[in-house]
């Protein structure tokens, strides 16, 4: 099972205390992983991508395993400790105070 | 007796605020989506207890929000706001041309008899319409053909912040875009024209009395008087009496007539309410003196109201969607500040208390009875 940590605002949206756990098909990408993420919890569509373009959205980063994988394309496989279950897919809300 | 609720829309969440007939003792519940920005809470007039919020934040975009128990619960319904067709573009600050992109949803006007439709007014201006409870949403697209391209995002952003339902002719509707202008449909919102003629924008626009691109700030409507409708510009508060075919100034005496806010009186459709703020420059009311001013006379002569509001040292500013009536016998009015109190006036205006002074910025104030 994929883990996947959120920002406190969306935990609060999804109505979740902690990580989540995904089922998530082969092979392992940040598309997939969100794909199942926003089936699992629907009211987190268009939070995370633009509900249009599914792009991600300016003040969402993606780190797992000590990386910023933000600028990784989404169909590229995540870290082997990531589709293992072992780390999380963790997604943030950058830091944009001033 | 009468349930009073008012929905308070903040920029770090939601308050419910409740009282009695006498509207002196409240109870204050929330934050509700605490941390997000609340453009607009809502009720239904057709089911009471079936409230609409339009939650955002820089962060996470836009999500909407349904209750159907008077926000004891909340659901989640479509946050997908999608341009009909290729969405175009408009005019941005450079002057050249931008494509129209979706920020959020800036207001939400439920209809009086079906408590599934409701129509939501967003930035970057366009008019949506959910006919399904907010589960599917889907845009009028004509209005952005009334010379779109020409309209301009002011300081607030390119918002559609007002719509009204006409009581009388279901086809017609009117709405106000910042910097755009008002507009009217008399066909469901099909075909649309601007309905801005007498406006003057002296000191905004090149052509002073053009056909779009004036900024509106609120426009307000008494049921009983269709036709009639009451408009607070950038500068001036204007007046029509022919459905927004022309307007006429109506500023008079007032100490500035740059302002937010307008609204009328549940009972006496002559009976006008604005806040002036001093001027585009400086966003609080003139000499720190926070007064209401109201117009028992349908414009031109307006009397200050202040009794139990800040006469000194008050820097706060009201905003667009943030002065409400309810529909009592006398008439309640109300009103949020960027400084976070709610005020209310249980007696049309004449005195006011505090309901709540320490709230974050308050973007939103509606106020409902309930049986």
């Amino acid at each position: 099972m994929i883990q996947v940590t959120l920002p406190t605002h969306l935990r609060a949206l999804a109505q979740v205390t902690g990580p989540v756990e995904l089922q998530v098909d082969e092979p392992i990408t940040q598309r997939a992983i969100l794909d199942a993420l926003e089936a699992a919890y629907p009211m987190l569509r268009g939070t995370i991508r633009d509900a249009v373009t599914r792009e991600r959205r300016p003040f969402i980063r993606f780190f797992a395993c000590g990386e910023d994988l933000s600028h990784e394309p989404a169909d590229v496989p995540v870290p082997p400790d990531v589709a293992a279950g072992k780390q999380p897919f963790r997604i943030i809300g950058a830091m944009a105070g001033g | 007796m009468s349930e009073v609720r008012v929905l308070v829309g903040t920029r770090k969440g939601a308050f419910i605020l409740r009282s009695n007939e006498q509207r002196k003792d409240w109870t204050v519940e929330g934050p509700h989506f605490p941390g997000w920005e609340i453009y607009h809470i809502t009720g239904t007039p057709a089911a009471p207890n079936r409230l609409y919020a339009s939650q955002s934040g820089g962060w996470f975009g836009q999500v909407m929000q349904r209750s159907d128990d008077g926000g004891k619960t909340w659901e989640t319904v479509s946050n997908e706001f999608v341009y009909d067709g290729v969405p175009g573009t408009h005019q941005w600050y450079d002057g050249s041309q931008h494509p129209w992109e979706f920020r959020r949803v800036w207001h939400l006007e439920p209809s009086p008899t079906d408590p599934d439709s409701i129509y939501a007014g967003v930035e970057d201006a366009a008019l949506f319409h959910s006919n399904d409870g907010g589960k599917t949403w889907r845009e009028l697209p004509g209005l952005r053909g009334v010379k779109g391209n020409l309209w301009q995002p002011g300081a607030g952003g390119m918002c559609l912040h007002t719509i009204i339902l006409s009581p009388d002719n279901p086809n017609r509707m009117f709405v106000a875009i910042s910097a755009a202008g008002a507009f009217r449909t008399d066909d469901g919102g099909k075909t649309w024209r601007p309905v801005n003629q007498g406006l003057k924008s002296e000191f905004e626009l090149p052509h002073a009395t053009a056909e779009v691109g004036h900024c509106v700030h609120s426009i307000t409507m008494h049921p009983s008087r269709p036709n009639t409708l009451f408009m607070q510009k950038h500068w001036d508060v204007m007046r029509s009496d022919n459905a927004g075919d022309s307007w006429h100034e109506v500023s008079g005496n007032l100490p500035s007539d740059f302002g937010f806010p307008i609204a009328v009186h549940a009972h006496e459709p002559n009976t006008i309410y604005v806040v002036p703020i001093t001027s585009d420059s400086h966003h609080f009311p003139p000499d720190g003196k926070l007064r209401v001013y109201r117009s028992r006379s349908g414009g031109d002569e307006w009397e200050a109201l202040t009794n139990g509001l800040p006469q000194s040292h008050c820097y706060v500013n009201v905003l667009r969607n943030a002065l409400a009536v309810d529909s009592l016998d006398s008439c309640g009015i109300y009103f949020g500040t960027t400084g976070g109190q709610v005020y209310v006036s249980a007696d049309s205006g004449d005195n006011w208390m505090p309901i709540v002074r320490d709230l974050p910025p308050v973007l939103s104030v509606e106020a409902q009875i309930l049986p």
